[in-house]
């Protein structure tokens, strides 16, 4: 299967690791990973900030880059929500029928990465060994707008090695929200606050989440109270072997393995 | 709307005020999570709540277009039932109405239902201008206005107190409306009800016009119909000789085999109850009584021309958003500045006060709540938990993006943004972008400057690292050299 990846703007940016992971998993499932280098953001963060007209022009750029593959995967539940969506609401509003015939192809062919292993690949034991005490915070944009269900838990389930200890208050939002949290940041930190209260009573080793922009907020609270507990993207740990059991961040990473770790992980 | 609101800073700011009332987060903590919880459990009961929600969604939908239609209609069985119909286009004439109504009567006190409307228009103080008293009777209601305090929920006004501290307001404030608290009153919440049980029975004994709302008006038969659990609203129905209710245009239902799917909808939403106890349905004046209908547009028509923001109109005004909304549990109902707070509030005041966009920036002189009102549609994660509860299916987290648009943006995002969108029209000029972060990664302050200083307030900021993933891809082949 010809699989494209999209990285996402933060992903490629400040957290290669996990797109070093998704390529690195993909290919043990026996896809074939391109990566069209055109691409850049899905326009997530103009849309829901309010600028509706520079996010239609980065979702035009989206469907060129992607036109044409048999499936789309992205690390991020927030970004494929945004296409899946946002996407036919931006063409509706848009003059001409090319856009919305664009969308209707592609649209529909962006997976999440939990999304596209369990229901497409049709895999929940992905051959992954990671023996650590591991949370899972679904994030809301999965939960409640993918609907992910139980299949990132059926896939942590799959790991050797590893114990899922259950999360109080898992449905609850981080509080991230994009340009929520500085927006308003006083209520954003104290939702962070409460999740961070939940997800030390799990006493687990390894907070786990399918979008490193909730982990980046969550993992940037951890880290600033020196709570001890690292955050790690699903993509990551299911990327882990006995036989690359270290943070399975891509066996031929070559260099920045190490950098990747940077979702504000106390390490 | 109510002018008590006149004059509020901006979301942010009142919220991060409440943020810091540990009382205040504890008293919301504990209330809504334990009406969450009920809400889930008697919806979840019901197999065909999903049809059920879709029904609601469609009625009102159906309705709302042919709005004219069903409302001439109600007129017209009003009428022939005895009663009166007046039209308000907004707070300052429905005020006026019903105003001139009580004075007509010669009295100078009337009871109230709780109601959402005559609080959205500010009526008891426009009632107090005139030199009529206005008593709330609900009692939720009665400890706000005992208290001289604002609602902080629609269905709970006062659920941002305790009950230690409605006993002191029952205890200082009750004489001064009427039958003082009971000699040596405790917090006991049964205490507490039969206190005000016997400050509110001497009200309606001696009353003669009663103000209510309703939570539906059905068009074929002239129907209002008011849910309830005290059974004050009851009381204030049948024994005044007039009474007026002020009713959102919007509260429409065609038929009585309509009301089916929203007696359901609503007590299980609201209340997390399978039935409320009271459930009153009136048409026209009963004998020897007057009835007054003032129906009320209040900005809702010009609502109903914005095509996504219309859904907003479906709202039975459950509170079930309220009571999921992480928002609203941290930053309470006062901080949205209006008399529907939390998730609806959020769409519905700016929507229905027509401030807080550009465009009324021009066409409006500047509003006391402008700011407020544009602050709004941004008070929310766009988390979709109000969305995935309410039982008319209004998707809040589409309505606040749309409004967002719409919303006055502040200098330095709109550079920002205008900046970020150039970088990533290119994929050249984001590599360019990351590899310049990239190489300044160890310059970076632990603390941002700026707007961003929001962000490393509460946390660090991740690590850049030394290579993007597209460089990485670039320099190894996608990891194959
Ligand atoms: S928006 Fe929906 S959930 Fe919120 S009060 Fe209205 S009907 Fe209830």
């Amino acid at each position: 299967m010809r699989v494209a990846l999209f990285i996402t703007c933060v992903n490629d940016t400040l957290f290669p690791g996990t797109g070093r992971a998704v390529v690195t998993l993909l290919r043990r499932l026996g896809c074939e990973v391109a990566f069209p280098e055109a691409q850049t953001c899905c326009g997530q963060m103009h849309l829901n900030t309010g600028y509706p007209q520079e996010a239609t022009r980065l979702a035009r750029h989206f469907t060129d880059v992607f036109a044409g593959y048999d499936a789309v995967v992205t690390p991020s539940g927030s970004c494929a929500a945004m296409v899946r969506e946002q996407y036919p609401r931006l063409a509706r509003a848009a003059p001409g029928p090319s856009f919305a015939d664009a969308v209707a192809e592609t649209a529909p062919k962006v997976h999440d990465l939990p999304e596209f292993l369990v229901d497409v690949l049709g895999v929940t034991d992905v051959g992954a060994s990671f023996p650590h005490r591991v949370a899972y915070h679904p994030t809301c944009h999965s939960l409640r707008g993918l609907r992910l269900g139980d299949r990132p838990a059926r896939l942590l389930g799959g790991v050797r090695g590893l114990e899922l200890v259950p999360l109080p208050g898992a449905e609850e939002c981080c509080g991230f929200g994009g340009t929520f949290a500085v927006k308003n940041p006083a209520v954003s930190a104290a939702m962070c606050a409460d999740k961070v209260h939940n997800v030390m009573a799990t006493g687990a080793e390894v907070l786990c989440a399918a979008d490193n922009s909730c982990l980046m907020h969550i993992g940037g609270t951890l880290r600033r109270q020196r709570a001890g507990v690292r955050v790690m993207h699903l993509a990551e740990i299911l990327a882990a072997t006995e036989d690359d059991p270290g943070t399975g961040r891509g066996a031929k990473a070559g260099t920045g393995s190490g950098t990747g770790a940077g979702t504000g992980a106390a390490r | 709307m109510s002018g008590v609101f006149l004059g509020m800073p901006a979301f942010p700011e009142n919220a991060a005020a409440a943020v810091q009332d540990s009382q205040l987060r504890f008293n919301l903590r504990r209330a809504t999570r334990t009406i969450r919880g009920k809400r889930a459990a008697v919806a979840g009961e019901l197999p065909d709540w999903a049809a059920l929600r879709d029904a609601g969604k469609q009625i009102k939908d159906h309705t709302l277009r042919n709005l004219d239609r069903y409302l001439l209609q109600l007129e017209e069985a009003v009428t022939r039932a005895g009663g009166r119909v007046h039209w308000a286009a907004d707070a300052a004439e429905a005020n006026r109405i019903v105003a001139g109504l009580v004075e007509a009567t010669g009295e100078t006190s009337v009871v109230k239902v709780k109601s959402m409307a005559t609080q959205e228009i500010g009526l008891n103080e426009a009632l107090a201008e005139r030199g009529i008293t206005a008593y709330e009777t609900d009692l939720a209601e009665l400890i706000v206005q005992l208290g001289d305090d604002w609602p902080s929920h629609i269905l709970v006004p006062a659920i941002h107190r305790n009950r230690s501290e409605i006993r002191e307001i029952f205890r200082e404030r009750m004489g001064e409306w009427g039958r003082p608290a009971p000699e040596g009153l405790t917090d006991d919440p049964r205490a507490l009800a039969e206190a005000a049980r016997l400050h509110l029975r001497e009200r309606f004994l001696a009353s003669e016009v009663a103000i209510s709302g309703a939570n539906f008006m059905i068009a074929e038969t002239g129907t209002l119909v008011v849910l309830e659990s005290e059974g004050n609203g009851r009381m204030c129905l049948t024994l005044p000789r007039t009474l007026i209710s002020v009713v959102g245009i919007e509260k429409l239902l065609p038929t009585w085999r309509d009301l089916e799917v929203f007696l359901q909808l609503l007590p299980r939403s609201s209340t997390g109850e399978r039935m409320n106890p009271y459930t009153s349905t009136w048409t026209g004046a009963a004998e020897g009584q007057e009835f007054h209908l003032v129906l009320l547009d209040n900005g809702r028509t010009a609502v109903l021309a914005d095509e996504v923001g219309r859904q907003a109109l479906r709202c039975i005004r459950c509170s079930a958003c309220l009571n999921v909304c992480p928002v609203y549990e941290r930053a309470g109902g006062h901080a949205y500045g209006s008399v529907y707070p939390g998730p609806i509030g959020a769409i519905l005041t700016p929507q229905l006060r027509r401030s807080g966009t550009v465009a009324s920036r021009d066409r409006l002189p500047p509003s006391a709540t402008r700011d407020l009102d544009a602050s709004l549609p941004y008070a929310s994660s766009l988390c979709g938990a109000c969305f995935e509860v309410c039982p008319v299916a209004i998707d809040i987290p589409e309505v606040l993006v749309h409004l967002r648009a719409q919303a006055p943006h502040p200098r330095a995002e709109r550079l920002g943004m205008r900046a970020a969108g150039w970088v990533f029209d290119r994929p050249v000029r984001l590599a360019r972008a990351q590899r310049l972060g990239g190489r300044l990664r160890r310059f970076l302050p632990r603390r941002l400057p700026g707007p961003l200083s929001a962000w490393t307030d509460t946390r660090d900021i991740p690590d850049i690292p030394a290579e993007s993933f597209r460089d990485w891809w670039g320099r190894t082949g996608g990891g194959t050299r």
